[in-house]
């Protein structure tokens, strides 16, 4: 009996088996266009899983764009070491560090005529970043400021023009310290007169000590979230490091929330987009980098959900509303590119010193 | 010969039973584990890893006084934190153990365990909601005219570990209440019927026989404190940097992870140490 149970069991298991085999070599052979709209895989910063910021490529294209959102350069580029050759297909990074992905060769080149390169303003092109031998790896899609954004209701605004005044006893205890220690050396050191250009070993001991005295100033060193909810909530009524990307999204309703860039200046952030060399889509990761680039697609990037910041595009100021041009200072950019400097770009030596001198202050 | 054979066929099967387990530490345990003890004996040169052995990381860790006080801060915060867990933990499970009603003990031990319900990290943004400078309990005190300046209370080690002390004492309150519950009631009349008083018997036999209880929690609450970087950055303000912190640090922009691979061998020590200190309380099969 046992005999014959197990009899039927294995046939009605073979059975099985052979509708799987079938149905999977079916599959197989069926072309995968009747399938599935195309795919395309975007490493990116948070700001690009907005909806309202991919839904219309979507559409535009019959693809699916899938995001993966990262933080940190370092993490992104271990992201794509960790990856097969191919899986991503677009990478958004860090202005300043487009070189480091140029040296591990995972960017491909672009043609220059694909890009509106002549509408970007002429500041945050970045050539000496973006391209190497003349050829063109990324392009740059956003930017924006750290500087200092703070509660016009419970600190002068006109201290806020002087760097220097986040040092006083004046508002001690009442300031949040952006946590990021590329852009808030160059801040400091813009405070000392130092160019972040020209930044090197040498200047670390007196930004290490400004640093320390910023520090005993300070209520929290903080990312961006809890920057953010710190100056929103009242725990703190300054943020330094912060910016438009840190208070223009909010205004609507925290309209007492302001930002400003200080008589000695401040350190200027872009991003880039560029397509995956070993993507085996392209056409598709080109033309998603051109509608990023385009006017409206940089009128939504601009204004994306995570947070706001200026296009590279000058052009898409046609697409912006009133509200959102004065929001992101859309007027006073020609003074801001003039007055501030692009993040340092250290070598990975003094990148290593630059971060010892961040964690000692964070621990002093 | 029989009996060899049956003996070989059981031990087979015994592996046959085994091998997955076995299988799987190896891969997802021993292997990694392994990998990241070679990375952590190589270099992050010039934005590069570079593949030769040598203790640098570690020779940097205790020469680098801002890394070393990563470790150092970090076994503060989880000392001060477990013992404050098991001090209001020990009494919450002796009452749902001894003073709640049978039939009303599930119910309490509900209510204990209902903050594990919520995200960590919601609860962690939650607290800063509650102890910052407009938060609940500043509100409250400025309203009845006790203070009128706030209380520094978010953004600093009191507001990690009040963080971490919560989450923790529902923890320690169960392993408490599950030893508890299984103590006999005829140890405490021995103590009584030898003359010794309440507070005789819980030192010398109730607590003595409630240590494996205590001894699990502490060291889950160690474990999971040590290794813990949510609460420390959302309610530290970044102060100080305790070691889980460190390690994000050396991989965020540099990717250096070389260096975060020595760290985190370091914290992999530390809690193997705290695990050989409450072995002795931590065996499955008591005698």
């Amino acid at each position: 009996m046992n005999d014959i149970n197990e009899g039927v069991t294995a046939r009605r298991f073979l059975a099985s088996t052979a509708t799987l085999v079938l149905a999977a070599a079916t599959i197989a052979v069926t072309p995968a266009s009747l399938f599935a709209q195309d795919e395309l895989n975007a490493l990116v910063w948070c700001d690009h899983t907005d909806p309202a910021l991919i839904e219309p490529f979507e559409k535009a294209n019959n693809v699916k764009v899938n995001l993966k959102e990262y933080e940190g350069t370092g993490a992104g580029l271990s992201i794509i070491d960790q990856s097969r050759p191919g899986d991503w297909d677009v990478l958004v990074i860090d202005g300043v560090d487009v070189q480091r992905a140029v040296d591990k060769d995972i960017l491909a080149e672009m043609p220059a005529d694909a890009l509106p390169n002549a509408d970007i303003f002429p500041e945050v092109r970045m050539e000496a970043n973006n391209s190497r031998d003349g050829k063109i790896y990324a392009v740059t899609e956003k930017f924006g400021y750290n500087t200092v954004s703070y509660d016009k209701t419970k600190v002068d605004p006109a201290d806020m023009k002087d760097m220097s005044k986040l040092w006083s006893d004046k508002y001690k205890g009442r300031i949040a310290v952006y946590d990021y220690y590329l852009p808030m050396i160059g801040l400091t050191g813009i405070d000392l007169g130092k160019a972040t250009a020209d930044l090197t070993d040498a200047d670390l001991p007196a930004i290490k000590d400004k640093l320390f005295a910023l520090k005993a100033n300070a209520k929290q060193v903080s990312d961006v979230v809890s920057s953010q909810t710190a100056l929103a909530t009242g725990e703190v009524d300054i943020v330094f490091g912060g910016g438009e990307w840190l208070t223009a999204g909010l205004v609507k309703d925290k309209p007492n929330l302001d930002w400003v860039i200080p008589e000695q200046g401040a350190v200027r952030w872009a991003q880039s987009i560029g397509v995956m060399k070993d993507s085996t889509k392209k056409e598709l990761a080109l033309k998603f980098v051109q509608y990023i680039v385009s006017p409206e697609g940089q009128a939504r990037l601009a204004t994306s959900s995570c947070y706001w910041a200026m296009p590279a595009n000058a052009k898409a100021g046609d697409h912006l509303t009133a509200e959102q041009k004065t929001a992101l200072r859309w007027d006073e950019q020609a003074d801001y590119l003039k007055r501030t400097q692009l993040y340092p770009i250290p070598s990975a030596e003094l990148d290593a010193k630059m971060q010892d001198a961040w964690t000692e202050m964070l621990q002093n | 010969m029989p009996a060899f054979s049956l003996e070989d066929a059981e031990r087979r099967k015994a592996w046959g039973f085994v091998a997955p387990a076995l299988l799987w530490t190896v891969a997802f345990f021993v292997a990694p584990f392994l990998f990241m003890v070679a990375m952590s004996l190589w270099a992050q040169q010039g934005g590069s890893i570079v593949r030769v052995w040598n203790l640098g990381n570690y020779i940097a860790f205790f020469e680098k006084d801002a890394l070393f006080r990563g470790l150092t801060n970090s076994l503060e915060i989880t000392a001060i934190v477990t013992v404050l867990s098991i001090l209001l933990a020990y009494p919450l499970a002796w009452i749902i153990a001894e003073r709640v009603p049978k039939k009303y003990q599930r119910t309490a031990l509900i209510l204990a365990i209902l903050p594990f319900w919520t995200s960590y990290v919601v609860r962690s943004y939650s607290w800063l909601l509650v102890l910052s400078r407009n938060g609940v309990i500043n509100q409250t005190l400025i309203s009845t005219g006790l203070i009128n300046e706030p209380l520094e209370l978010a953004s600093n080690r009191t507001a990690t570990v009040i963080g971490f002390v919560h989450f923790f004492v529902m923890l320690l309150t169960l392993t408490i209440y599950a030893n508890l519950v299984q103590l006999s009631p005829n140890y405490r009349r021995a103590a009584a019927d030898l003359g010794a008083n309440a507070l005789q018997t819980f030192w010398h036999v109730i607590l003595p026989l409630t240590m494996p209880g205590i001894m699990t929690g502490a060291f889950l609450t160690f474990v999971l404190c040590i290794g813990d970087y949510v609460t420390p950055q959302i309610l530290g303000g970044n102060n100080e940097l305790v070691l889980p912190q460190i390690i994000m640090l050396q991989l965020g922009r540099r990717a250096d992870f070389p260096m975060a691979a020595a760290l985190s061998i370091v914290l992999m020590l530390t809690v193997t140490a705290a695990y050989i200190a409450c072995a002795r309380w931590l065996k499955i099969e008591r005698t």
